[in-house]
């Protein structure tokens, strides 16, 4: 099932959009499911170097992870002051805590302009920019946490472990 | 199962412990029939706790949520709590699966329902089926799609 829309200009993208490999997640940052794949995702990276581009979408089931939905904003307004990675690893390597306290403190650690911050992720154009990223999960075939798209087409074969570096070896994608 | 054209079964099913639904009750609306095996198993649970998200999509088209499946009136009550699921479980009981049979997607081996959906219009025809394989997540966007289409096909019969 292909990815819909393509990668383009609204997403947040770490490498060359013309990358041999480029690795679309539909994730939530307070799935258990998704910090798992988190330390995989970056080992990946390291692995594959300049031939990755990597590409964070959000999909938080936010009825039963109630903290995911302003987790993902804080990221949008981390991009705003050009930490929306930062914020993303933070948020990945403290899930159990994603409060707003949590969020500001992490905001902080990263320099940023807190109270900038902190009104910026009252503002309802982020969370407009999470839900449509949430429905072009639902229109791309996005039925769990972490889902992957590859080269733009959804990729069903497991993540746990090498199995999408193994997948992209044995597919000849690079 | 049941083809599209097909005007749905009627049925009356306990959505809580003390009241039942009719599907004649929403006449007027679409409804998608979400039939899957049990509750608290993993994938229907991201099945319905995707569902939980899409209320808001599929209300848009004028639509309705039912999950069915063979679990008591007690079970579905608990699992709809732990999961805060925001449409109607209903418990196709007793006589056990008797609504799924209806259906034509009752699974005789197990038990159980079989995952499968349904997409009726405002008039109680079939529009769309699908039967998915029961260890997967049918996901979301075939519903859409279906609810898009008859909502197209109206706008084109108004014009």
């Amino acid at each position: 099932m292909p990815l819909k829309p393509p990668v383009n200009e609204v997403d947040h993208c770490q490498g060359d959009k013309a990358a041999k490999i480029v690795i679309v997640e539909y994730g939530d940052y307070q799935c258990p499911h998704c910090g798992r794949a988190y330390p995989l995702v970056k080992k990946l990276q390291a692995e594959l170097g300049e031939d990755l581009c990597f590409v964070f979408r959000n999909f938080p089931l936010a009825k039963i992870h109630p903290d995911a939905m302003m987790a993902a904003i804080a990221t949008e307004a981390a991009a705003l002051q050009g930490k929306y990675w930062e914020m993303h690893d933070i948020l990945f390597e403290n899930q159990e805590n994603l409060d707003n306290d949590a969020l500001a403190r992490y905001a902080q650690r990263l320099e940023m302009d807190v109270e900038k911050f902190s009104s910026d992720i009252a503002d309802q154009q982020f969370i407009s920019k999470v839900e449509s990223d949430f429905e072009s999960g639902i229109r791309s075939g996005v039925n769990a946490t972490p889902t992957f798209f590859i080269n733009g087409e959804k990729y069903n074969n497991g993540w746990e472990g090498n199995r999408i570096l193994d997948f992209i070896r044995a597919n000849d994608l690079i | 199962m049941l083809k599209p054209g097909t005007a749905a079964p009627e049925f009356s099913l306990y959505a809580t412990p003390d009241q039942q639904i009719s599907l004649s009750e929403f006449k007027g609306k679409k409804v998608i029939l979400a039939f899957y095996p049990a509750d608290w198993s993993p994938v229907c649970g991201d099945q319905m706790a995707l569902y939980n998200e899409m209320l808001k999509y599929f209300s848009k088209h004028n639509a309705n949520l039912i999950g069915i499946s063979v679990d008591g009136k007690w079970c579905h009550l608990a699992f709809s709590l732990e999961r805060k699921l925001h449409f109607p479980l209903l418990a196709d009981f007793e006589p056990k699966g008797a609504v799924a049979r209806l259906y034509e997607v009752y699974d005789e081996k197990v038990g159980e329902c079989k995952r499968a959906l349904y997409v009726l219009d405002e008039e109680g025809i079939i529009r769309w089926n699908y039967l998915s394989p029961v260890g997967l997540n049918p996901g979301a966007d075939g519903i859409l799609e279906a609810l898009e289409q008859m909502d197209d096909v109206k706008t084109n019969q108004t014009v």
